[in-house]
């Protein structure tokens, strides 16, 4: 994917995690914060950001890749992101 | 909403009702006892109450709990480590923990709550939790809701089980756990063979010592006593909701460390009210009944024996055990039911049992002792059993 | 046995991590009734101190009321200790179908399910009545027992931003295809003591077909006009599906819990509930002691009309003092001090002047949002108020903390 691309993906995750996830100015997200191991966003929450991704990108992430892992930072869900828009 | 959603539930509880599963309540309207009333007005003999030891309204017990209204009121209104720990609380800890020959214990509003906090605390993804196929549904939920690697062998089966911990060998910690009376079959927990498997694979042990605790060894300490491994198993959970008085309250002891880590993180813990001061003070005085004179776990063993050999006698299908839980089986779910009743009509309430509570074609009455059962009342019940069983030809006539 | 060693240093060096933190949890004894005077040992092994309790939940101050206590002991005497079973074998007395009438009678509902704790209520309702197919939508706010029912839910779950009802209504779209949907919320949220907007969130319900689950553990008895709870505050009572609450807190303190709401539902959890089926019942002692704080709260409020006053005044002199609090209308006062340190050191400083109220901090509530949460009960009289009153001023002047913003005390004490 070429560099330009990529950089709106991971802007457009990031902002939608903002509105979506954290409610106060003080906190900076950047494409690396973990995002569920250090609270910001629940484990429950995850699923509207999955369906986000889905309607957005028009693409079906399996349930069983949905992880908290693959979800914990932006970067880590652009990889997710990109496995699914190639196929 | 609810209009579309009362239809669901409705058509849900009607299945429920025609695969002859739906649950209803019998209601007594006299304290737990050998002897009990139901609303009915028929005074019945109960053989299907956890009350081992006959504590349930003993009277001793009662006027603990009695005195403790007194001089510490009804209920703590808090959790424990905001303003919800009392001495007695503290008491009781250290008293079960002396009764059990472990090093601390922790109290929870149930042994449900014990079981479902356990597990998440202490281990993570990187261990592995292998689990009786048997074990009781609030150790599943802790399962459930713990991230370790599950493995499960067949109940009370070594073989399996030392495969399960031969597979689990990549984790880093590894805990067996297993009940220590197994509630449907009264069956024991081969503990000392466990012991030994876990010390070969380098694995922690839990018992769950509900159905064991004041019942199993000499002198009522559970499992451990009964196989010599007081002290050596790293995690005992129970409950005060059966032979240990019967009103409520659930406990975990075992290894310091691991009870002061659930103390910080167990969620139950963290999160629900602390046992009213009433109960503590009735658990204390259990323990020190128990550990003055051995006469209710004699008295026990003695019933449980009795019953037994006699039922076997008359010529009853019965799974032998060391636990106070007799299996008369019958294994047609219907016969089970209709003993049941039949049974009731004669003034025995005992429960019938069947898929899927037990498995198919295994239906049984599970009848449990009491040291609160007087000979004749055992005699009364025998009796009853070998006319019922009679008539419906399940012992010849 | 592979504790020994290797896992005994585990724990070790965890718990030590705890303590470095400065999050370990200490216990502090009480060797008298629960009530606004008490008694404590703390640190463990230290002489017994008298100080004032401002942070049970014993908001109508029923936990030691001799009432209550007679009754437990008629319930003692004629129901005996305990009755070693669950429910539905032989654990059901007559007195526990009464309870639950009065309790649905109470709160307006159809009927009513006991539990041993309220945390067992939340645990079993979700996976006895909603499947995979269904959703849950819960407020970011509730209770820890509620997200352990959702735990062990096979229902898909979401979340709205902490009483938002845009994003509530912006999650009842995005999941409208879904068989059912639950909203979950609690009435009053324990932390801030802020209350649930459940008319806009009934009214939002109807509109999108969802039930409606509440959480009133921390209103019942004492919220609303005549003490139903939030349903009532919001006048909503009769359209919530399902409330759960407990009677570890207000209503005498004891232990159990419920799930109260439509017929059909909780006939489901008689059926499903997992801790229902597979855990001991609420003692006969304790249901003897709830029946009487039913009565005591359904022949008049004044409890409740005095929790409302004592809180009233007690807000007012916190605010008028100079400190900073989270705005709401229930008995749960939120000093807010942002720094995790300066809510213990505050905690300590008014335990040494016989004040006890405990600091929280994050992961309790979020970083940065440090406090001590103080809680108002009808067993408060003035006097407990003005001298608790005057010591938060004299730990406040001591600490500095008085009259400053909250940039002001980030500032001076960081976050
Ligand atoms: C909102 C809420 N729900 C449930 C509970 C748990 O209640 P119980 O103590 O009956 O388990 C609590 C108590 O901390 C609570 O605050
Ligand atoms: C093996 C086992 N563990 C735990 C429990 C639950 O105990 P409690 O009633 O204290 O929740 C039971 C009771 O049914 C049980 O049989």
């Amino acid at each position: 994917m070429e560099e330009n691309n990529l950089n709106e993906m991971k802007e457009l995750i990031r902002n939608y995690v903002i509105k979506e996830y954290i409610d106060d100015d003080d906190t900076t997200i950047t494409y690396e914060t973990p995002l569920i191991s250090s609270g910001y966003v629940d484990s429950f929450s995850m699923v509207s950001l999955l369906v986000f991704l889905e309607n957005k990108f028009k693409i079906k992430i399996p349930p069983s890749k949905a992880t908290p892992e693959a979800f914990d930072s932006v970067n880590n869900i652009v990889a997710l992101v990109n496995q699914y828009l190639n196929k | 909403m609810y209009n579309q959603y009362q239809d669901y539930l409705r058509t849900q509880i009607n299945e429920i009702k025609e695969a002859g599963l739906y649950k209803h309540e019998r209601v007594i309207v006299s304290p737990q006892g050998a002897e009990i009333t139901l609303d009915t007005g028929q005074k019945v003999l109960n053989f299907c109450a956890n009350n081992y030891l006959g504590l349930s309204a003993n009277a001793k017990l009662v006027e603990a709990a009695r005195n403790a209204l007194d001089t510490h009121g009804y209920g703590m209104s808090s959790v424990r480590f905001i303003c919800g720990t009392g001495d007695l609380h503290k008491e009781l800890e250290h008293k079960l923990a002396e009764f059990f020959g472990t090093e601390d214990t922790i109290l929870y509003a149930a042994c449900f709550d014990a079981n479902g906090g356990v597990f998440e605390p202490l281990l993570t993804s990187e261990d592995a939790i292998i689990s009786d196929a048997l074990n009781h549904a609030s150790i599943i939920d802790g399962v459930r809701l713990c991230k370790a690697q599950r493995y499960r062998y067949e109940n009370a089966d070594m073989e399996d089980l030392e495969t399960q911990l031969q597979q689990a060998q990549e984790q880093r910690f590894r805990l067996v756990v297993t009940d220590g009376v197994f509630s449907m079959d009264g069956n024991v927990a081969p503990l000392d063979r466990i012991y030994e498997l876990a010390n070969k694979y380098d694995a922690m042990v839990m018992v769950d010592e509900s159905h064991s605790a004041g019942v199993v060894g000499e002198t009522g300490r559970g499992v451990t006593e009964l196989y010599n491994l007081k002290g050596k198993i790293e995690i005992i959970t129970g409950t005060l909701g059966k032979a240990f008085g019967g009103a409520i309250g659930g406990f975990t002891t075992g290894k310091r460390e691991i009870i002061e880590m659930l103390r910080q993180r167990s969620r139950p813990y963290l999160f629900s009210n602390s046992i009213p001061p009433l109960v503590a003070a009735a658990g204390i005085k259990m323990v020190e009944m128990m550990t003055e004179t051995n006469e209710l776990q004699d008295k026990l063993h003695f019933n449980t024996k009795y019953f037994m050999e006699k039922m076997s006698k008359a010529g009853f299908d019965i799974k032998p055990t060391q636990s106070a839980i007799c299996a008369v089986m019958l294994y047609d779910a219907k016969m089970s039911q209709e003993m049941a009743t039949r049974l009731l009509r004669e003034g025995i309430y005992v429960t019938g049992f069947y898929y899927p509570v037990v498995p198919k074609g295994k239906a049984r009455i599970r009848v449990q002792l009491s040291a609160a059962h007087d000979q004749e009342h055992l005699d009364r019940a025998i009796a009853a059993f070998a006319k019922v069983g009679k008539e419906l030809g399940i012992l010849k006539q | 046995m592979s504790y020994s060693e290797k896992t005994r240093d585990l724990y070790l060096s965890q718990l030590a991590d705890i303590r470095n933190g400065g999050i370990f949890k200490e216990e502090r004894f009480i060797h008298s009734s629960q009530a606004a005077d008490i008694e404590v040992e703390f640190p463990s092994g230290s002489d017994l101190k008298k100080v004032i309790n401002m942070c049970s939940n014993n908001y109508l101050g029923l936990s030691s009321h001799p009432d209550v206590i007679k009754a437990a002991h008629e319930g003692l005497e004629s129901r005996g200790y305990g009755m070693s079973s669950v429910r539905f074998i032989c654990g059901t007395q007559d007195i526990h179908r009464e309870l639950e009438n009065k309790v649905t009678e109470f709160l307006g509902t159809e009927d009513t399910i006991l539990f041993p704790s309220c945390m067992d209520a939340n645990a079993g309702v979700f996976e006895a009545i909603l499947t995979s197919e269904d959703i849950m939508i819960s407020d970011r706010l509730v209770h820890a027992s509620i997200i352990d029912g959702m735990r062990l839910c096979s229902a898909q779950h979401d979340t709205f931003k902490h009483s938002s009802m845009e994003h509530l209504e912006e999650k009842l779209l995005l999941h409208s295809n879904k068989r059912l949907k639950l909203v979950i919320t609690d009435g009053v949220f324990s932390m801030d003591g802020d209350t649930a907007k459940l008319d806009q969130m009934a009214r939002l319900c109807e509109k999108y077909d969802a039930l409606l689950l509440v959480d009133d553990s921390h209103a019942t008895g004492f919220i609303g006009r005549t003490g139903r709870g939030t349903h009532e505050l919001c006048n909503v009572m009769g359209r919530i599906d399902i409330i759960t609450t407990t009677f570890g807190k207000a209503l005498g303190g004891a232990s159990g819990g419920c799930v109260s709401g439509r017929k059909e539902i909780v006939e489901m959890c008689r059926q499903k509930a997992r801790p229902y089926l597979f855990s001991n019942t609420i003692a006969p002692v304790i249901v003897s002691g709830v029946l009487k704080v039913f009565d005591i709260l359904s022949a008049s409020t004044e409890r409740r009309d005095k929790l409302e006053k004592n809180a009233a005044f007690w807000r007012k002199g916190l605010k008028d003092a100079g400190f900073i609090l989270k705005e709401g209308n229930t008995p749960i006062v939120p000093v807010m001090l942002f720094n995790a340190k300066l809510s213990q050191d505050f905690s300590k400083e008014l335990f040494n002047e016989g004040i006890y109220a405990i600091g929280f901090f994050f992961p309790v509530v979020p970083n940065g949002q440090a406090r001590i949460r103080t809680q108002i009960s009808a067993g408060h009289e003035i006097h407990h108020l003005e001298a608790a009153l005057e010591k938060f001023i004299k730990v406040g002047k001591k600490l500095g903390i008085l009259g400053l913003t909250k940039d002001q005390i980030i500032e001076k004490f960081g976050l």
